[in-house]
This record gives C-alpha cells, sequence and structure tokens, in this order.
C-alpha cells in the first residue's frame, strides 16, 4: 500500500488537519511506511476469530436515568477560547 | 532523605522524625535545584503542595492519617488537576487550566498525598523517548544524553532522578514499563479496568490504564491501594473488590512457575540485556521458582495491530479538540473549517498528526475490514496466547525492552524505528493483563529491566514476586550519579 500527496490531502481533509505544503511528501512516506508495517497482518487467516474490542468483554454498563450533577457551565467556560453570555463563540456558520 | 523509599518516607512521618511540609519542602528545593538539566517536570505547584502538606500535617495532628497522608508525589500531566494546567505534553492544551480532578488525582487527594506537580510527557502519550513533548524532552538520569523512554518518561526520570519519590503514570503500550526500565525504577501497568480512566486524558481508550511508577515494589504496592477501585465515571472500570497490596508481599515464591516465552529471546535484542534478565531468573530459581519455556506465537503480530488499533482511537478521541471548548484556537479563522484545521494543525505535533492520520484512514470509508477488523481479531489471537501460557504458568517473565536507553535523536526521524522499541511491552496492552518492569541489572552504564506479567487481577502476585526479588538484590537501590 503507498500513500501519494492526494491520498495525504484528503486523509488530512477528514481529519481536519491543516497540513503544511512543505510536509506532505515526509507524511506520504511515514504512513506508506506503518501501513506497509501493519499488512503484515493480512497474511494471517482470521476467519471465524471474533473481533476483541474489550479484554474482558464486558458491555456498556447502564445506569438509571436522573439527574446526578448541577449546572457547571460558568466552570466549564472558564477553559474556552471565546464565550458571550454563556453560548460559546466561533465563526459564522449560517449567512 | 532522598534515597528513603516512600514506605520509609511513611515510618518517618508517622514517628514524627520530619513533619510532611519539611518533607515536600526538601522536594521542591531539590527539583528547582535538579530539575534544568532532567527537565522532567512541566508544571511544579509549590504553593498547593505546600497547602497540602500542611493540612496533612493537621490531620496527623488529630489522629487521623492514612498510610499515604503527607507523602509527597508527582502526576504525569495526562491527569486532569482543577485549577492546575495539564498539558498532556501538547501545545494544544498549554493554556488548558482543568476545570475537574481525575479521579487518580481525587483518591490521591483523600489519602491526604501531596503532589509535587505535573510530570513531562510524550505529546499526548504517543511516543516511547519523551521526545514528542512540546515542552522539550526530558533527560535520563543515568545519561542526560540519553532519553528517559516514553511516554511517561518525566515521571521516570523524576523518580530515578529523586526529584519525586514515586509518580503517576500511564500506559498504552509500554508507557510504564518502558521508561520505567531505562531509567531502573519499577513500574507497574494494571490490569485494564483496574483503575480509573476518568479524567485521563484519552489517547486509546481500549488499551489505556494508569498505574504506579516508584523505586520498589513495594511501594507501587502503597500507590496502588490507593490508585485501583472501581467507578462509575468510567465506562470500563472493573467493578471488583481491590485487595491491600501490601498484605502479600512477603509470600514465599516457593513452587511459582515462571514461564519464558521464546519469542522474547530471539530476534533484535541487545546480549547483555538477555544475560541480565537471564541472570535475574536464576535469582527467581533461588527463591524456589521453577522455569519453563512456553511460546507466545503471535508476538509479531502485536506491534502491526496496535498501529491500527490505538491510532483508530486516537483519531476519534482527539477529535474533540477542535478549538471550540477549550484548547488552542487559531488565530482570525476565517470559517468554521478553517479554524477546526488550523487550531488542530497548530496544537498538535508531528507524531500526534501522524497517528490521526493513520488511524483517520484506517477507519475510512472502505478499510473498515481491512485494518481495524482485522486488527480486532489479531488481537484476539494475541490475548489467546497469553491465557494458554498462563493457564501453565504464574507468572510471564523476559526483558521489558529490546535495547537500554538510547541517545536523543537517534530514533525521533525513524517512527518505525521508534514503534520496534515497544515489541516486548504492546502485546499485553492488547490482551488487557497487568505487568511490571523492575530493575535487574545494567548495560554500559545504562540500566535493564526485567518485565513480569500475570493473569487479569493478579497484581497482588507481581508485586509479591518483584518484593521477594528485591529482598534478595539491589539492583533497585542503585542511584544514578547526581
Amino acid at each position: 500500500m503507498s500513500l501519494d500527496r492526494t491520498d495525504v490531502e484528503k486523509i488530512a481533509h477528514l481529519a481536519r488537519l491543516d497540513i503544511a505544503e512543505q510536509d506532505i511528501q515526509e507524511y506520504a512516506e511515514n504512513l506508506t511506511d506503518i501501513l506497509d508495517l501493519v499488512d503484515q497482518m493480512q497474511a494471517v487467516d482470521t476467519t471465524d476469530i471474533k473481533p476483541m474490542a474489550h479484554p474482558m468483554d464486558a458491555i456498556q454498563r447502564l445506569r438509571t436515568d436522573e439527574v446526578t450533577e448541577g449546572n457547571q457551565r460558568d466552570l466549564l467556560q472558564t477553559v474556552a477560547p471565546a464565550v458571550e453570555a454563556g453560548l460559546f463563540q466561533v465563526p459564522k456558520v449560517i449567512e | 532523605m532522598f534515597e528513603k523509599t516512600l514506605a520509609e518516607l511513611a515510618q518517618g512521618l508517622a514517628s514524627g522524625e520530619f513533619s510532611s511540609v519539611e518533607l515536600t519542602r526538601s522536594y521542591l528545593d531539590r527539583i528547582k535545584a535538579e530539575d534544568g538539566a532532567l527537565n522532567s517536570f512541566i508544571t511544579v505547584t509549590e504553593t498547593q503542595a505546600l497547602a497540602q502538606a500542611e493540612a496533612a500535617d493537621q490531620r496527623r495532628a488529630a489522629g487521623d492519617a492514612d498510610a499515604f497522608t503527607g507523602l509527597p508525589i508527582a502526576h504525569k500531566d495526562i491527569f486532569c488537576t482543577q485549577g492546575v494546567r495539564t498539558s498532556c505534553g501538547s501545545r494544544m492544551l498549554d493554556n488548558f487550566i482543568s476545570p475537574y480532578n481525575a479521579t487518580v488525582i481525587d483518591n490521591f487527594n483523600t489519602a491526604g498525598a501531596v503532589s509535587l506537580g505535573k510530570t513531562n510527557m510524550d505529546e499526548f502519550a504517543m511516543g516511547s523517548s519523551n521526545e514528542s513533548s512540546f515542552y522539550g524532552p526530558a533527560r535520563n538520569p543515568w545519561n542526560n544524553d540519553c532519553v528517559p523512554g516514553g511516554s511517561s518518561g518525566g515521571s521516570a526520570a523524576a523518580v530515578a532522578g529523586r526529584l519525586a519519590p514515586a509518580a503517576t503514570g500511564t500506559d498504552t503500550g509500554g508507557s510504564i514499563r518502558q521508561p520505567a526500565a531505562l531509567c531502573g525504577i519499577t513500574g507497574l501497568k494494571p490490569t485494564y479496568g483496574r483503575v480509573s480512566r476518568y479524567g485521563m486524558i484519552a489517547y486509546a481508550s481500549s488499551l489505556d490504564q494508569g498505574g504506579p511508577m516508584a523505586r520498589t515494589a513495594e511501594d507501587n504496592a502503597m500507590m496502588l491501594n490507593v490508585m485501583a477501585g472501581f467507578d462509575p465515571k468510567d465506562s470500563t472500570s472493573i467493578d471488583k473488590a481491590v485487595p491491600d497490596y501490601t498484605l502479600t508481599l512477603n509470600n514465599s515464591l516457593k513452587g511459582l512457575k515462571i514461564g519464558l516465552p521464546k519469542e522474547f529471546f530471539s530476534g533484535e535484542i541487545d546480549p547483555q540485556i538477555t544475560a541480565q534478565v537471564q541472570n535475574a531468573i536464576r535469582e527467581f530459581e533461588a527463591l524456589g521458582a521453577t522455569v519453563k519455556e512456553i511460546s507466545l506465537p503471535n508476538t509479531h503480530l502485536a506491534i502491526p495491530a496496535y498501529y491500527i488499533i490505538a491510532p483508530a482511537e486516537a483519531s476519534s478521541n482527539l477529535s474533540r479538540f477542535d478549538g471550540v471548548r477549550y484548547g488552542h484556537r487559531c488565530e482570525d479563522p476565517a470559517d468554521l473549517e478553517d479554524m477546526y484545521k488550523r487550531s488542530r494543525g497548530e496544537g498538535f505535533g508531528e507524531e500526534v498528526k501522524r497517528r490521526i492520520m493513520v488511524g483517520t484512514y484506517a477507519l475510512s470509508e472502505g478499510f473498515y475490514d481491512a485494518y481495524y477488523k482485522k486488527a480486532l481479531q489479531i488481537r484476539r489471537l494475541i490475548q489467546q496466547d497469553y491465557v494458554n501460557a498462563l493457564a501453565e504458568v504464574d507468572i510471564i517473565m523476559g526483558p521489558t525492552t529490546p535495547h537500554p536507553a538510547f541517545k536523543l535523536g537517534e530514533k525521533s526521524s525513524d517512527p518505525i524505528a521508534m514503534y520496534m522499541e515497544d515489541i516486548f511491552t504492546i502485546s499485553l496492552n492488547l490482551a488487557g493483563m497487568p505487568g511490571m518492569s523492575i530493575p535487574c541489572g545494567f548495560a554500559n552504564g545504562l540500566p535493564v529491566g526485567l518485565q513480569l506479567i500475570g493473569n487479569y487481577f493478579a497484581e497482588e502476585r507481581l508485586l509479591n514476586a518483584a518484593h521477594q526479588f528485591q529482598q534478595a538484590t539491589d539492583w533497585h537501590k542503585q542511584a544514578p550519579a547526581s
């Protein structure tokens, strides 16, 4: 599996990452190396092997649907880059 | 005072030999004097530490002290600490003053521990050398030209350099055990789900596990007593009673069955490491253990599977850093997409971007079965290897790393070479079982780590075996020249 500049640009867009023009080639080479490394997996027959997502095969724990935490908006917004009137500010989305 | 273990310091506090304020002040002074060379701390919390120490002394005076009350430790800068910058080694969180505590931090606060500060680490715990930290690499106290390992490299360097008697770490592919080995200290990665992940900034959620790093197994046991336990705030936390890990340290090792995986003693490994590990195994035999060769046949697939699973989970976990609610935001974004892309492009370093892109690619349309599903199937094969082996033996032993600490810059331009340093540690995270690294000798003047691996929730047995080894040897007492 070999990735080229177009692939890297597409992946970077999907990941919403701004990549400097001069770094694209190096990322293409690094990612190709990593994919070559992981390709060893393809030689193994895994038919009928159940994928393992959790070491103890635990299932999602559920709790009763009740309010357990109070409103902490002001506290949590102390670390926000831009806030106005209790709202997170972002660039204009709708014209 | 700086050669005392946590257990010895606890005795000193209990007997009134010194107060927590005195103890804390000595460590803060030592950090000031020595950490310029080591760079093991990102943030030193002097004011808070002295306030905690004072409260601990008052608590002791009131007759209300626990085993941990007044003991100073350091925390990896991945554990959210209320009112303190929690950077995760990243520019992204350089300005992040956590509004809440991780459960691990809460547990230490409840026990009355003192936090000296937050230790250096690879950015978002992605690395094996500490070189991906936004704050520059921590350095190995045994040789300042060498890396301390990673990602919990700052914690390992601080403990080995006697800047803190103990520290917390996290281990996703070896990030406690590998730096413990490279710095000559004792570290434990618990069973997945044993220590709460709440407030521990996520890298790969199905692999991440917090654990203790200190000089001795006994100190690790004291730390784990505070750290372990069920937490309703972590959906993967395991609801299982926590034993007192210090009570079984002195059990005899007579009849202990040790398995040596042949895959851990072949291939690219420094012969000096093999020799030191074999000496250590002979010591265990002298303590009454028996040894047999075993096989973990899918070991070679662990790094390939890990480098799909971990980046895939990371790409999802790190999507939360979008410049909206917290973390770095770029200047003057043209629109929302520009804000996302530039904030993330500027906030994340190279290795983090690399892993986000690998994960994004592996999870993108049309590739899921070939990469992510395949890796999860391989993961089960690796787990089965361990389950089968641990049906025959009590503890698996081998080297923690294939090489001793390497030079700064030696592997930083070759990601694959760096990944291969985790060859003996990474499979255990996939399996979810507990593992330790303890000092067992030197190679070219640099520490060598012996790895101990046990079955799910066998932390008591690992700590017991490590403690008995440390009663019979003094590798863990060796200190770098300061």
